[in-house]
Parts: structure tokens; C-alpha cells; sequence
């Protein structure tokens, strides 16, 4: 029996309650998703995309579902002072998969900002969310379908026509439950023409003893001569399990920086699916992910150059030590008018232990002649030279390689275009490395400065 | 400070040194030189505790102890200094940050607490001076992006630094113009007092034009052949190394 069944059980029978806590605009598109995921199997680990994915392991334990929108007790202030403080003295919180308004939030937002609850907007502005909602994201794929399925709520941003926003705003998404508990959320990003924006969205788990599962479904449209700057970190715990779907379609001379950071987690799976649809537009996407212990992290990521004179340029850097798995997979398909299309590809890996395990496939698919594309993976250890070369000077084994490590993922974070963030990312990566718990993530304690 | 007994060493099973001795003492200059593949740089590597090279015989005693039993972070703290034939580079590390962490090694190393940020600041300024060192090196990558010149003024930098007792540089004459060459020289120059003694391995003469050695030592297939004054560099330079060749492959 495959895992999904039980998620078609629930829809079956509790399909009024779902509905009656969403909104009918996201509540139509359920009946099409369930029609495609009765007749769907789940990918196998191993087969194409899935390399090192186990999507039935994933969804079949029986994690409890709050459909009902139960008021689940939260204390963000306990999680968000070791977040990432000075970049938004108020973010925006999302509790499981339910969007906490929080009135603060909304102070000293400039005008042409909207932002809060998915389900709310939905029912403010049909129009605007019809014609984007579920517009970007692929029924094909069986997570997205599960989450139109069962998404009640989400996080909705839209930037309105030329509205420039520098200071970033912030999502911080806390997992909180006594029990485990799936949460399935949906974002949906607008980012109109000639706006620009940053977002910073952090992940948290509260209960480190209590298994938690992540369904996320992210939908970012940049319309032309945008900006937007896409920030996810991650700083969960070893029983979380994760698989964010995120889809980018960008418009003409668009500018976007994707970033995905995982410090902290159990299993993650994060899926990037970006589409150039206007020419002259730009994309950096990034990532990079630490793991340990028995984390896994699992990138699946697909940047289709549809059109000509795009650049994009791609770079995810993994550390994986102890038993922790890591896997890329990264495609980029230049389809044959996409003149003058510059492409460049890379994943660099260190691996720390002879049980560590470290996938990577490097992929181009390129349909015309006329395009500078590159793409390259390397997967090893530290360097011994480096090492050597730092101990003459009189660091030890363990500061030369907590200082190489971290070097290692210095141009990762130096892609980060929020000031703030970036030197706050300098110091979490090398607590990371130095050894810190993950409870360090999550406590206020060292970060009253 | 430094007596190498009858050293042997290998790497990759093949063996490099042969049974090198070696005494130093401080306030003393010495010169290795040799024909390339002679086992100068292994000698340097072995010294300085490349974990990719194994002592297989001998001993090396430094300051009465067993060098060889020591990690190179601790060679280091007790005064060993290597400077680089190849000044390793290290993206991402800056040089402020990396010389600051090795500053405050070794006051660790001493039980001393770290030093403060300005006094740190304000030795760096001093170190500097030195070798002519542009400030704007200090807040890059270490090595990364360094001319060759930089890099070996950026070794003598280090060395002024952490003030060794016994430096070893390792043909820190390679690759530089007579510019640089002279300021790297004045550099060791200046740092030289008579409680530290240098090691100095090079293929040419020429940089003992500025660094007066008082030992001359000849190092051919992985043994001191020959030992000598400041004339048996000149006498070199005039002769090459067939004749020393011929005369040791006469005598093996």
C-alpha cells in the first residue's frame, strides 16, 4: 500500500473540515490534485531525480494532521532571539502550517507591501491569487499535489508595481507540537513589475524529542525588471523531516537570488524548479547545507533557460561528516532559441568521514550552439596541505580544520545580499562547525549582544 | 638548540634522507644547499612535522627535546618556524583572521590569555614594517591572489610574527626579482638576533649575498656531503655541483 493512501483516506473523509478552514479559491484546486494522486505512485530512491529520496519512508508514518486548526500554545520569543536578529525587528510567524498574525508586523510596512495569511488573501483578492496560485507549481510532480491536496494556509507576499523595499522582510516558521505532527504549507510570492524586495525565511522546530514532517509548496513570480532576494535557512532538528517545493518563473531583465541554508535538520529534501520566461533576466541560486550525525540533505534543483540571454549561475556546497548523506542533483536545460544563454553549474563537497556519503550529478542539456555553460562537482576532503601549512603556524588539527570548513563555505555566504544576515551567517556557521548543539540554534542564551 | 642525528626519512616508502646530522646554535646562520632532488625540502617538511612524511630512523632533538614526538602546532609554539618554498594559499580564510588565531595558539599554549584587538592591530602595523607589507593584504585570503613576491614577503611577515627561535626558509629566494629578494632578506636581517638562529635552504648563491651564512652545508642524495664557510657558496656558484657529485658518486 503506498503511503499516500492515507492522505487520500483523510481527504475523503474530513474533506468539509479542510475546506471550511481554507479558502474556497485554494479549496477548487483540491478535487484536481486528488485525481491525479490516486492514479500516482510515489517515486522509488534510486530512480531518476530521487537518487537519494525515499518519498514512501518519508510520508508513511502517522503523523498527526491539525486540520481542524486546533490553537496550538507558542512562544516565538523563545526561538527567534538566537534567529537572525537586526534584519526585522518584527517577523512575520507561521506556527505549523498556520500563518499567526502578529500586528506588530505589519508596522512601518511601506505602502504597496501586502503580506500575511495565504488563506486570508485568498478570500480578500480572488482575482490576483487565481492568476497566480498553483500557476508556477506542477500537479506532476506528487508533492505538490499532496500539498494542493491538504495546504489550508501559507504566507503570502506581494510587492506591488514598483515598490522597492531595501529593508528585508522575515518569515520565521516554527514547528511546535507534543506530539508529531505534519505540517503542510503553501507560500505564495508576487513580486511585481519594477519592485524589489529581500525575504528571509527561517525554519525552526521547538520540541527536538518530537517528530515533525514539512510539506511546502513555494510559488515566487518576478515580473519584469523586478528584484527579489529568496533567503531560506534552516535550523531545525534531527527529527524534522522537510520537502519544500520551490517554483521561480522569472519575467524580463528580472534579477533573483535564491538561497537555500540548512544548518540544522533530520531529512530534508529541497526541490528548485526556476524558469526563465522573459530575456536578460538573472539567477543566482544557491545553497548550502552542514550535516552530521545522521542528517541527510537531499537538493534537487532545475533552472530551464526557455529563452535567450539569461544568466544563471548555480552553486551548492555541501559538508557532510559522521553517517550524514548528502545529494545533489542539478539540472540545467537550455532549450534551442535560448541564444546567448550563460549557464555555470557547480556543487563542491567535503566529505569528513569514511561514512559519510556525498551524490552528486551535474547535469546540462543544451539545445543550441550559441551559449557560454559550464558545469563541474567536486567531492573531497581538505586539503592536507592547507592543514599542514596552518599547523606550522601553530593552530591545531581541530581550529585548522574548523577554519578551512568554514572558509569553504565563505562564497556561499558571501552571496547573501543582506549585510546583517551575512555576518550573522559568518558566526551560526562557525558555531556550527565548532560544534554547537542544535538546541544552540534555538536559545536565547548566547545572543544578547 | 637543534641536533639532527643521523636522520632518516621517507615518503610514499621511498627514502628522501639518508642519515643527515646537524648541529645548530643559536645566534648562527646556516645555508643548505644542493642539486634539486637532494632531499632540501624533505629535510624542511621532516623539521617541520609534515604528517606525509615519516621519520624512519635518527633523532632530531630541539632545545634538548624530541622534536619528532611533537605535532607541528607544538614545533611551532616551541619555536620552530618553516617558511614556504610554495606559501600554500587559503580562500576564505583572511590573513587577519589566520594570524590572529596562530597568535593566540600560542598564548594558549603559554597560559597566557589572548591578546586584545588593539595590541593585536598594533603588532600586525609593526610586523609589517618588517617586509614592506601592504595593509591591504592583511583583510585578504591568506596567499590567495598574492604575487610571488607578496607570498614570500607574506612568509617573512608570519615569521616576524611569531618570533621563532629557529627559522627554517625554504628557498624563499625562488621566484623573486632582486626587488623583493633584497627586502625579504633585510627582513630576516632585521629579525635576527643572537638567540635565534636560521636555516637557510636555496639552490643559489645569490641570496647569500644579503643572508651571510656562517655554515655552508651540501646536501646530495639525501646526506650532508660536505660542510664548509660563506666561500663554499661562492665556490659553487663558480663550479656548479658536478664536482661534488663526481667526488661523493666516486667515494659511495
Amino acid at each position: 500500500m503506498s503511503a499516500l493512501t492515507q492522505y487520500l483516506d483523510l481527504y475523503r473523509q474530513h474533506r468539509d473540515i479542510i475546506d471550511s478552514h481554507s479558502a474556497e479559491a485554494i479549496n477548487r484546486h483540491r478535487e484536481d490534485a486528488f485525481r491525479i494522486l490516486e492514479s500516482a505512485s510515489l517515486p522509488k530512491p534510486g530512480s531518476d531525480n530521487y537518487e537519494n529520496t525515499d518519498l514512501e519512508a518519508l510520508l508513511a508514518p502517522d503523523y498527526g494532521l491539525n486540520i481542524a486548526k486546533l490553537d496550538i500554545d507558542v512562544n516565538p520569543a523563545a526561538t527567534f532571539h538566537c534567529d537572525v536578529p537586526r534584519i526585522s525587528s518584527n517577523p512575520f510567524l507561521m506556527v505549523n502550517d498556520t500563518f499567526a498574525a502578529s500586528p506588530k508586523s505589519y508596522e512601518a510596512l511601506p505602502e504597496g507591501i501586502e503580506v500575511g495569511s495565504l488563506k486570508e488573501f485568498a478570500s480578500q483578492d480572488q482575482e490576483t491569487f487565481r492568476k497566480y496560485y498553483g500557476k508556477a507549481a506542477d500537479l506532476k510532480n506528487p508533492m505538490v499535489a499532496l500539498d494542493t491536496l491538504l495546504a489550508q494556509d501559507g504566507f503570502y507576499l506581494r510587492i506591488k508595481k514598483g515598490v522597492k523595499t531595501d529593508k528585508p522582510l522575515q518569515l520565521v516558521n516554527i514547528l511546535q507540537n507534543g506530539m508529531p505532527l505534519m505540517a503542510i504549507r503553501r507560500m505564495l510570492i508576487i513580486i511585481e513589475e519594477g519592485a524589489e524586495a529581500k525575504l528571509l525565511v527561517c525554519d525552526h522546530t521547538q520540541n527536538p524529542e518530537i517528530d515533525f514532517l514539512t510539506l511546502e509548496t513555494v510559488e515566487i513570480f518576478v515580473a519584469e525588471n523586478a528584484s527579489f532576494d529568496f533567503y531560506n535557512l534552516e535550523e531545525s532538528t534531527i527529527g524534522t523531516h522537510r520537502i519544500s517545493s520551490l517554483y521561480l518563473r522569472q519575467e524580463a531583465d528580472s534579477k533573483v537570488v535564491i538561497d537555500g541554508i540548512t544548518l540544522y535538520n533530520g531529512v530534508t529534501r529541497n526541490e528548485y524548479f526556476c524558469r526563465f520566461e522573459g530575456e536578460n533576466a538573472s539567477l543566482r541560486l544557491l545553497g548550502m547545507g552542514i550535516e552530521d550525525e545522521n542528517r541527510s540533505l537531499s537538493t534537487y534543483s532545475r533552472i530551464d533557460h526557455a529563452v535567450a540571454h539569461c544568466h544563471s549561475d548555480e552553486l551548492f556546497k555541501y559538508s557532510v561528516d559522521d553517517n550524514a548523506r548528502g545529494a545533489f542533483t542539478g539540472r540545467i536545460y537550455v532549450a534551442e532559441g535560448a541564444v546567448k544563454t550563460e549557464a555555470y553549474q557547480s556543487n563542491r563537497n567535503l566529505v569528513g568521514s569514511e561514512t559519510a556519503r556525498m551524490e552528486s550529478r551535474p547535469e546540462l542539456e543544451i539545445y543550441n550552439d550559441d551559449v557560454k555553460c559550464s558545469h563541474g562537482s567536486a567531492t573531497g576532503q581538505l586539503d592536507p596541505l592547507q592543514m599542514f601549512y596552518m599547523r606550522t603556524r601553530g593552530l591545531d588539527e581541530a581550529t585548522a580544520r574548523l577554519l578551512l570548513k568554514q572558509a569553504f563555505m565563505a562564497d556561499i555566504i558571501d552571496g547573501v545580499r543582506v549585510e546583517a544576515l551575512r555576518d550573522r551567517l559568518h558566526l551560526l556557521v562557525e558555531r556550527r562547525f565548532a560544534g554547537a548543539s542544535s538546541a544552540c540554534a534555538t536559545c536565547a542564551g548566547c545572543n544578547k549582544e | 638548540m637543534l641536533k639532527v642525528k643521523d636522520l632518516h626519512a621517507e615518503i610514499n616508502g621511498k627514502e628522501i634522507l639518508k642519515g643527515i646530522n646537524l648541529e645548530v646554535k643559536p645566534g648562527e646562520v646556516h645555508a643548505i644547499m644542493g642539486p634539486n632532488g637532494s632531499g632540501k625540502s624533505t629535510l624542511s617538511m621532516v623539521l617541520a612535522g609534515n604528517p606525509a612524511y615519516t621519520p624512519t630512523g635518527g633523532s632530531v632533538e630541539f632545545y634538548g627535546k624530541d622534536l619528532l614526538a611533537m605535532q607541528p602546532e607544538v614545533r611551532s609554539h616551541e619555536g620552530l618556524f618553516l617558511g614556504f618554498q610554495y606559501p600554500v594559499e587559503i580562500p576564505g580564510v583572511s590573513m587577519v583572521n589566520f594570524m590572529r588565531a596562530a597568535v593566540n595558539a600560542k598564548r594558549a599554549y603559554f597560559n597566557e590569555p589572548p591578546m586584545s584587538a588593539t595590541e593585536f592591530l598594533k603588532m600586525m602595523r609593526e610586523k609589517r614594517a618588517v617586509v614592506e607589507l601592504d595593509n591591504k593584504l592583511a583583510s585578504r585570503s591568506v596567499n590567495e591572489g598574492f604575487s610571488g613576491g607578496e607570498k614570500k614577503r607574506n612568509e617573512i611577515f608570519q615569521m616576524a610574527v611569531l618570533e621563532p627561535k629557529l627559522s627554517i626558509l625554504d628557498e624563499t629566494d625562488s621566484g623573486l626579482d632582486i626587488d623583493a629578494l633584497r627586502i625579504v632578506a633585510e627582513g630576516v636581517n632585521k629579525l635576527k638576533t643572537e638567540n635565534n638562529a636560521t636555516i637557510v635552504i636555496t639552490h643559489y648563491q645569490r641570496l647569500l649575498d644579503y643572508i651571510k651564512p656562517d655554515f655552508v652545508h651540501i646536501l646530495y642524495k639525501g646526506k650532508i656531503v660536505m660542510t664548509g664557510g660563506p666561500d663554499l657558496a661562492l665556490e659553487l656558484e663558480e663550479r656548479g655541483y658536478d664536482w661534488i657529485k663526481e667526488q661523493v658518486d666516486k667515494e659511495g
